[in-house]
């Protein structure tokens, strides 16, 4: 089913200088008991957000009004632990387009791709100086270009190419998902299976 | 022919077409679902009006947030039971068999797979759920995938993945007295840190590897996505073959001697290439225990935190922040340090070999007062078995409760929290913050390390309780 298009992002970004944030404090396991998809925006990192008497916690980055926008930028091993895709939906719902780190965990990265975030894999020292970039001036302006794989620090970084498997990029680009590429070729699914029976 | 990989010979074979530079289409021969990463995928299956394509081929089990007390009762958490009504709606009306709560069957989806003979060697096997890399210990190339992709294996059989690359990790020699499955690996990734392996697929092999139980080996390859590793897989062998031959509706099978015989040709060839190999020596490997927040921050028992020298630039704000959770100080030693929970259970130990190991070293001691301790068993036959043999009466005596089984306290999705701030000893697979509980801090370590601190109250070295 046709997805939001993803093409060029130019949005300020918010900085999370963590390493190794898993997806259980991305979104913690007790609010995965909902049965849709909506909803999770709320939850994200919501004990880092909240304290256990549910006030703000006010040095969270998410709290501290300087900074605000549709990147999220973070460190190193990004989204390891539970494959819960709740994370990448909490993600989106909370209204993050991209994610930006040095390493992503492999089934958190899929996750991401299949529902429209793209992940976008920058240097480790790259992404420390874009850290304190946006730390030091919070208004700092990025650029994504899909099409072109380009990340760039706006008004005048030079960009820097990032990677993304061809086929994913064209899926993004164009809206598309995984489940009806796979739909459209179910004649060749059944001649697997034959195959298969038939011993081959 | 190219020598192959165990691996590359399993995911080859279901390859039903390559997208040019991107994924594979690849075949899954059996899927697994739970309650809580599947609704959504029905949905999906709903919205676009299609049916689930091979109905056979999935199993779903209820086991994420159900309560392990007075399971005959409604669950009381309204959202948890909604989701369990739900699974069972979606399975009724979709024709997938469930073995929904109070069923003989129902457990742990990676401990009712294995058990049950769902899981065979030469399969591809995929779950809403990082640690479906356990059934790689069958010799299967079984890995844990988002929502979308259940969507996907409901409507299609088939899920989209780039192929991995191949690590092969050997464990040589022969592991010390009261030395575990559960010890074997956290020392490997404590070596390779939580993301030493993403991107990868590994063959665990070796002397030690080879001597452990299929229990033992679920154990190590259940934990491979803690390195980040996309699944982790041990080359099927008599070992194998003696757990399958004793599940009656394997054994029952008219062509089960001709399937151990396919499965005996699973093996990497000799001169396979790996693009990265490393060894252990299994006799250095001690009790380990983690102090940090993620599974890769782990340490012997009898040595001491890493001093904030030892840890690198970047990772030192990570690691500080690590520490003020847990309430350590960086150089500090561990053994000793009060304890006021213990869990043993989960897909990672909820077996019975684990609670046989637990209820062998109580036995004759006593619960240490002021220590909380759940025994969650992983399936309702390893409940039967633990009632069975006598464990449930060991166990009592010594003070502790079996409970019923579930995930439990390895997420706390259901009410078996650790309160903030307490310590808690378990044999589950993860100590991120808030895993076992908002505030919740956890030390992963094995059964009998877990047993150590039931019965003293403390962090204790297992073998200083076993010299006899
Ligand atoms: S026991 Fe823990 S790790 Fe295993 S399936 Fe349940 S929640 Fe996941």
């Amino acid at each position: 089913m046709p997805k939001e298009k993803f093409d060029i992002l130019e949005s300020t970004c918010i900085p999370l200088p963590i390493e190794n944030i898993d997806t259980d404090q991305i979104i913690p396991a007790r609010f995965l008991s909902l049965t849709s998809r909506e909803g999770f925006g709320e939850y994200l990192f919501r004990d880092w957000r909240f304290d256990k008497s549910g006030n703000k916690i006010e040095d969270c980055v998410f709290n501290n009004p300087r900074y605000s926008g549709r990147i999220l930028v973070t460190g190193k091993n990004f989204g390891s632990g539970s494959s819960r895709e709740h994370a990448v939906w909490a993600i989106a719902g909370y209204g993050f387009r991209a994610v930006v780190s040095s390493f992503f965990a492999d089934i958190f990265r899929n996750n991401c791709l299949n529902n429209g975030i793209l992940p976008v894999v920058v240097k480790e020292d790259y992404l420390q100086n874009l850290l304190k970039t946006i730390r030091d001036n919070p208004s700092t302006m990025a650029r994504i270009d899909l099409d072109k794989q380009l990340f760039t620090v706006l008004p005048d970084g030079e960009g820097i190419s990032f990677e993304i498997n061809p086929y994913k990029k064209e899926c993004l680009l164009n809206g598309l998902d995984d489940i009806d590429y796979l739909l459209s070729i179910q004649d060749a699914i059944k001649a697997y299976e034959l195959r298969k029976t038939l011993g081959k | 022919m190219k020598p192959e990989t165990l691996f590359d010979k399993i995911w080859d074979s279901h390859v039903v077409r390559s997208i040019e530079g991107g994924p594979d289409v690849l075949y899954i021969d059996q899927h697994f679902i739970h309650e809580v990463t599947s609704p959504q995928a029905f949905d999906g299956l709903r919205a676009r009006g299609i049916d689930v394509f091979r109905p056979s081929m999935t199993l779903a089990t209820a086991d994420h947030n159900i309560p392990t007390v007075n399971q005959n009762m409604p669950i009381r958490d309204e959202l948890s039971r909604r989701q369990v009504e739900t699974l069972t709606r979606n399975c009724n009306e979709f024709g997938i068999t469930c073995y929904g709560l109070n069923d003989p069957h129902n457990g742990i989806v990676h401990v009712i797979g294995p058990e049950l003979g769902y899981t065979l060697p030469g399969m591809t096997i995929v779950c809403g759920d990082s640690h479906t890399s356990t059934h790689g210990a069958f010799g299967t190339v079984a890995f844990g995938i988002g929502t979308s992709e259940v969507e996907m294996v409901l409507a299609t059989q088939c899920i989209l993945q780039p192929k991995p690359k191949k690590m092969r990790i050997r464990v040589e020699g022969e592991l010390g007295r009261g030395i575990t499955a559960k010890d074997l690996i956290l020392y490997i990734i404590s070596q390779l840190s939580t993301s030493g392996a993403t991107g990868y697929f590994v063959e665990y092999a070796g002397s030690a590897v080879e001597s452990l139980s299929m229990e033992g080996r679920m154990t190590v390859c259940n934990m491979s996505i803690e390195m980040g590793a996309r699944g982790g897989l041990i080359a099927p062998d008599d070992t194998t073959f003696e757990y399958l031959r004793k599940i009656p509706a394997l054994s029952n099978r008219p062509d089960f001697y001709a399937l151990v015989k396919k499965w005996s040709r699973l093996r990497s060839d000799p001169d396979a290439v790996f693009d990265r190999e490393l060894t252990f020596d299994a006799g250095k490997i001690k009790p380990m225990i983690t102090y940090g927040t993620n599974p890769g921050m782990g340490i012997s028992i009898d040595e001491s935190i890493p001093a904030l020298e030892e840890i690198s630039d970047e990772t030192k704000a990570s690691f500080i922040k690590s520490l003020n959770y847990m309430g350590f100080t960086p150089g500090m030693k561990l053994a000793g340090q009060p304890v006021d929970y213990v869990f043993l259970g989960s897909c990672t130990n909820g077996r019975i070999e684990d609670l046989r190991a637990f209820a062998g070293f109580v036995r004759g001691r006593k619960k240490a007062p002021g220590v909380t301790v759940l025994i969650v068993p992983g399936s309702k036959k390893v409940e039967k078995q633990a009632i069975d043999e006598g464990l449930a009466d060991i166990l009592k005596d010594a003070g502790f409760v079996l409970r019923q089984p579930g995930c439990s306290s390895c997420l706390a999705m259901n009410e078996d929290k650790i309160p903030p701030g307490k310590y808690a000893v378990s044999t589950s697979n993860r100590n991120f913050e808030g895993r076992q509980g908002p505030g919740a801090r956890t030390l992963l370590a094995s059964p009998l390390t877990a047993a150590a601190a039931a019965v003293t109250g403390r962090i204790t070295d297992p073998g200083e309780l076993m010299q006899d």
